[in-house]
Order: C-alpha cells, then structure tokens, then sequence
C-alpha cells in the first residue's frame, strides 16, 4: 500500500528577483514498511523535497497524496495535524527543547495531540524505553551526550506511531560509532515495521536503507533498490 | 472547553518556565506593569475616597434631607451685586414661613459669626457661632458626647447658654469635664450645656460641626450681630423624607414670594439652597480629578504595556527555532499563539499582583495621614483585570508573528 504518491511536484522559491527552482519534476512513490534514503548533493532539492514530504512545506505544482489525503492544498493547520499524528522527524541537530528533560520532550507531540497527562507519561516512558534511555528521563539535552539526544529525538519521533519516519541527516552531528547506533536503531525501528525515510549525502549511510533515491538539480537522476545492503549492528554496551 | 483548559494549562507552565529562564529581564520587564497597575488602583481608591468624604461631609453638615432659604446663592449665574441688593432675610421672615409652610418637619433660624472662644488661658481662633433655636437639632444628626442642647426657654430667652462641637472641646477641655464650665465667647460668658461627638471631616476644612458653637439666636443678636444692619439670617428647612425635598422646596418658593409680596413678574429675592447642588458641584470637580488622574496613571501603563510588547518581540525572535520545533512536531498556529499570549498575560497578572500589594501598602501609609483611601474589593478586580488585558493586548502583535512563522525557516534560524 502507497503511503507516499507525489506527481510532477515541483517547487519554485523567490529569491529576490530570481526564481529558483529548487524541484522541477519529481514523481515518486513510497509504500509501507519500506527504507528509502534520499540523496543528492547541496542544491540537489533533496531538503526540499523533505520538507515537502514532511508536511512543513507545499509544493508550488504537483500533487502529495499522503496516506490518501490530498496534502498539496491542505490548510496549515490540518498540515500541523499531519505532522502531529502522521509523521515523525529527526534531524540532524536533534532540534529538543533546551529546558525540558528528556521526558518532556518526547511527551510534546502528545500535549499537542490532546493526550491526556496519565496516558502521555506512560508512552513517553514506553517510546525511551525502546530507545533504551529509560534512565535517562529527567535529563535534559545539555546533560546528555549527542548520541543520546538523538534517541530522545528516535524516541519523540516514535511516540505518536506515526506512518512514517522522516530523518534528514540523522548521523550528521554525531562521530562515527554513535552513527553507527543511531542506524541500529532505524535498523531496529525498521523491522518493527516502521517506514524510513533517511535524508543524507553520506553514500555510507544511505547504503543502510533498501532503496536509494538520487537527485540531482531538482530531478530525480535515478531510483534504485540496494541488493546488498549494510545492516547496522548495535554495539555491545 | 476542555482542550482550551488543557492548552491553557501546558501555555501556563510553558509561560513559567519561560519566565523562571529569564529571571532578571521578567523582572524588569514587569517593572512597569507593577509601577503602572499599582498607580491606577492608589489613583482610583483615592479618587473614591475623596469622593465618598466629600458626600460625607456635605451629608453631616447638611443633611440631605435639609434645603436652606438664604439670601445668597451658593451657586448659579446671578451676578452676586444684584444678590447683594436683595433684601435680607428677617426673623419675621422665618416666623411667617413657619407658620404658613404646611410640609417641613422642622423650620429653623440661623446665622453664623467667627469668634475667638477662650476658657483658662486656651484661645481657639475662629469658631463658628451658630445662632439658632432648640427646633435646630432637629435638622441634623448631631451626637452628644455629654450634655443637651438648649431647650425653648432658653432659647426665647436668650440665655448665654452653648453646645460646643467635638474639635473646640478638645482644645478647651483637653482633660474633659466641659459640661458646665463657663467659657468666654468674644467676651461674653457662656455656659457649656453639651458637647458633640467628633466627626472629622475631609471637605470645607474647619467649617464642620466639630468646629461650631451653637447659641440661642437670640443670644446672638444681644451679643454679636445687629438684629437691623446685616441681621439677616438663613432659614433651614428639613423635608420629612429624601422624597418629599422637591415637594417642600416648591412650597418653600411659594410661601416665600407671598411673605415677600412678590409680584408675578418680580424675581425670586431670596435663594433656596440644597445639598444637592452642592453635590453636584463637588461630583463634577471629582469627575475632573478622575479623568486627569486615570489619564496619567494610565500612561503609566501604557509604558509598562510597550514593555511587555517589546520584551515579547525579543522572546518570539529568540525562540524561533524552538516554535520550529514545536510546529514541526504538531503545533498549531491557535497553540503558539496561545503560548505567548499566555506568556504575557502571565507576566503582566504577576506585575498586576505585585502592583496591588504595592498600592495596598501605599494605601495603608497614606491613611496615617488621615487621607481617607482603602483598596475595595473592585480594586482587586480592577488590578488583575487591568493586567491580564494589558497582557493580552501587547502580547497580540509579537503572538501573532510567531503563530505565522513558517516552520522551515523557523527551525533554519540560528
């Protein structure tokens, strides 16, 4: 099943008196369960792109249908719920409240879903859990390491059960071995049956996924699936 | 409702967070709200505090109840040359008035003089004698600390008889015991019969009972006024009831002409006089007092409220990277806007609270000085209404931007 259609998008952003086109042309499809990394160098749209998918952005023409809802002319607020309920983001750098520990962050997408205080707590513990930070809960980002940022920023992604998880640089800040765990996780999350979209320019982490999709100057170049794919291992802690 | 209180509740402890992070710069920004609430409930209790002394003092001097038929007009646009030449009113004035008006409870002469009251070697300067007759009392709502007031006989006799207020009693008589004891009016002997209860009064300054000597009127005129050259005398006439007051000032003006044998084409010679107008009066000067009052203190917190819009401004730009997040994970425009509104208004109600302590605290110190102010029930309501609004209005611009960020640039933003 597509939880992902987008056909002919394109997106043209105004700088000054110049257009840019940061996608010209970009039909792609994504079902569930599925690993797919994006990829491309600087200016190849690939941010774009991820903000389209990711529902903080709409494209300038083309259609986004997300989980068989027409996004492309949703309001603000109903992207808001769709990013709220739908979709789970982890970025590059981390992006937590700096003065809320661990647990209150992963608990925010569920203050805005409405959940109610009890049930909030109890899936914020279950989603750290998961992410093995369950000793970690009431510290805030500036007392843990970057490694353990970015699983409270896997674990508040996680939280709401979204349909897809959008990473966009996810290792980018972290050192090599700490990468290697954060992919585990996907690794993990993956074959939970979650949906991954990674956003990288590393070849070596996008070699983590099944699916590479390339782009280059707004276009998608090429769209293949990895028979020989790395598994990322966890480390033994 | 229920989700309102619940973002209501998430806005609030986000708000205090927020506050709590920025000890130094919430506290200066709330300065000026607490400088500008507390001068608009100090401004506003005293205002009403003046205002309700003023009534208070122009009750107990005068009653409500009371209209006086006088010579001279207290107010109004009669040029006072043609007011001088007016007739003055006589004693047989206020015998036949007495006898023919059918509607007042009481009729009374008076007539007022300053004199200097001496016992022992204690002089009190400027006394206002009041000559009048026993029916007098029946006018106010005089109390006695001790003694009486004069009776009909000695009244109608003249008697060197007085009632003294509360104030001139105490300077005469600091160790009490006034009853009895023969004080010097002028230069004539009175004989103390009563003494009045002090009732302090913020309004005419010493023309208050505390202040006044009454005497038989009688004896007035055998020792301090001429009875023919400006022996005039006012006439106090004291209506049944608040309701019947037009009623017996229209039977006044009548009775008045026929006694005058005005013509029906003459003026009125005489003025009457009531309490009312003098109200009036004071209500109008209150009002402008009020206005100029409100006004500046209310620029007081016009500059508090540019404050806090300037401090939010400051806040939302800091934060955009946090609204980025916050929108990426789910927030809608209606809950960042609600979390900065909540911001505000928290800060500005904190201000406003502190303020209203500071004003009761104010008010308790300038009661010491017999300034009559007491921060109400509705001074409460005022502060904290008064700042949560100012909250809310100079929140809405800086809320308003952050609600409309879009996220993407939000969470560029370094």
């Amino acid at each position: 099943m597509n939880i992902i259609t987008i056909e002919h998008i394109a997106k043209i952003y105004q700088v000054g008196t110049e257009e840019v086109q940061a996608l010209r042309d970009v039909s792609l499809t994504i079902d569930k369960n599925e690993y797919v990394a994006i990829m491309g160098p600087s200016g190849s749209g690939k941010s774009t792109l991820m903000n389209i998918l990711g529902c903080l952005d709409t494209p300038t023409k083309g259609l986004y249908t997300f989980t068989g809802k027409h996004v492309s002319d949703m309001t603000d607020n109903d992207l808001a719920s769709i990013r709220n309920k739908e979709i789970g983001f982890v970025f590059q750098t981390f992006n937590l409240l700096a003065r809320s520990d661990a647990l209150h962050n992963v608990e925010l997408p569920l203050i805005y879903a409405g959940i109610g205080k009890e049930e909030r707590r109890e899936r914020a513990r279950e989603a750290l859990t998961k992410v093995n930070l369950e000793d970690r809960m009431d510290h805030r980002p500036n007392e843990l390491s970057g490694g353990q940022r970015q699983r409270v920023a896997v674990a508040r992604a996680l939280v709401t059960n979204p349909s897809i998880i959008l990473a966009d640089e996810p290792t980018g800040n972290l050192d090599t071995k700490t990468g290697e765990d954060i992919m585990a996780l996907f690794e993990t999350l993956y074959e939970q049956g979650n949906t991954i979209i990674l956003v990288t320019h590393e070849e070596y982490i996008a070699e983590h996924a099944k699916r590479i999709i390339r782009l280059r100057d707004g276009l998608v170049e090429k769209d293949e699936i990895i028979e020989t794919r790395r598994v990322a291992q966890p480390r033994q802690i | 409702m229920e989700h309102f209180l619940f973002e209501l509740k998430e806005g609030l402890i986000i708000a205090f967070n927020a506050i709590r992070a920025n000890k130094i710069r919430s506290i200066l920004t709330t300065l000026g709200i607490v400088i500008g609430v507390a001068s608009v409930v100090l401004m506003s209790t005293a205002i009403k505090g003046i205002d309700e002394s003023f009534q208070e003092s122009a009750t107990s001097i005068m009653g409500t109840e009371n209209i006086f038929i006088d010579k001279w007009a207290w107010f109004g646009d009669v040029p006072w040359w043609e007011l001088r030449n007016r007739r003055d009113i006589s004693m047989q004035d206020y015998r036949d008035f007495k006898a023919q008006a059918t509607l007042p409870s009481a009729v009374v002469p008076r007539t007022v003089r300053r004199q200097t009251t001496t016992y022992g070697d204690v002089n009190v300067d400027g006394c206002f004698i009041i000559g009048t007759n026993q029916d007098y009392i029946q006018t106010t709502d005089l109390k006695f600390t001790e003694g009486r007031f004069f009776s009909e006989i000695e009244s109608n006799a003249a008697r060197r008889v007085c009632v003294i207020g509360g104030v001139i009693a105490e300077k005469l008589f600091p160790q009490g015991n006034g009853v009895d004891q023969v004080i010097k009016i002028r230069d004539k002997k009175y004989k103390v019969i009563g003494i009045n209860d002090k009732q302090g009064s913020f309004l005419f300054g010493d023309f208050n009972p505390d202040n006044m000597i009454y005497i038989p009127i009688e004896a007035m005129f055998k020792d301090f006024q001429s009875r023919h050259r400006g022996g005039g005398i006012s006439i106090s006439v004291r209506a049944p009831t608040n309701q019947m007051v037009p009623a017996v000032k229209e039977e006044a003006i009548s009775v008045m002409r026929r006694i005058r044998g005005l013509k029906y084409d003459e003026q009125d010679d005489f003025s009457i006089n009531q309490q009312a107008a003098l109200l009036d009066m004071i209500n109008q000067q209150v009002g402008v007092i009020q206005i100029a009052g409100l006004f500046i203190t209310g620029l007081a917190l016009f500059v508090g409220a540019i404050g806090i819009m300037n401090i939010m401004f400051v806040s939302v730009k800091e934060r955009t990277r946090e609204i980025g997040i916050r929108k990426a994970i789910g927030a809608k425009k209606r809950t960042i806007m609600g979390q900065f509104l909540t911001e505000s208004a928290f800060i500005c109600l904190l201000g406003g609270l502190i303020g209203l302590f500071i004003a009761v605290l104010g008010a308790k110190i300038i009661e010491q000085y017999d300034f009559p102010v007491s921060v109400q029930v509705d001074a409460v309501v005022l502060a904290i209404g008064i700042s949560l609004l100012t909250g809310v209005l100079s929140g809405l611009a800086p809320a308003w931007t952050a609600a409309k960020m879009d996220p993407v640039d939000a969470l560029r933003y370094e």
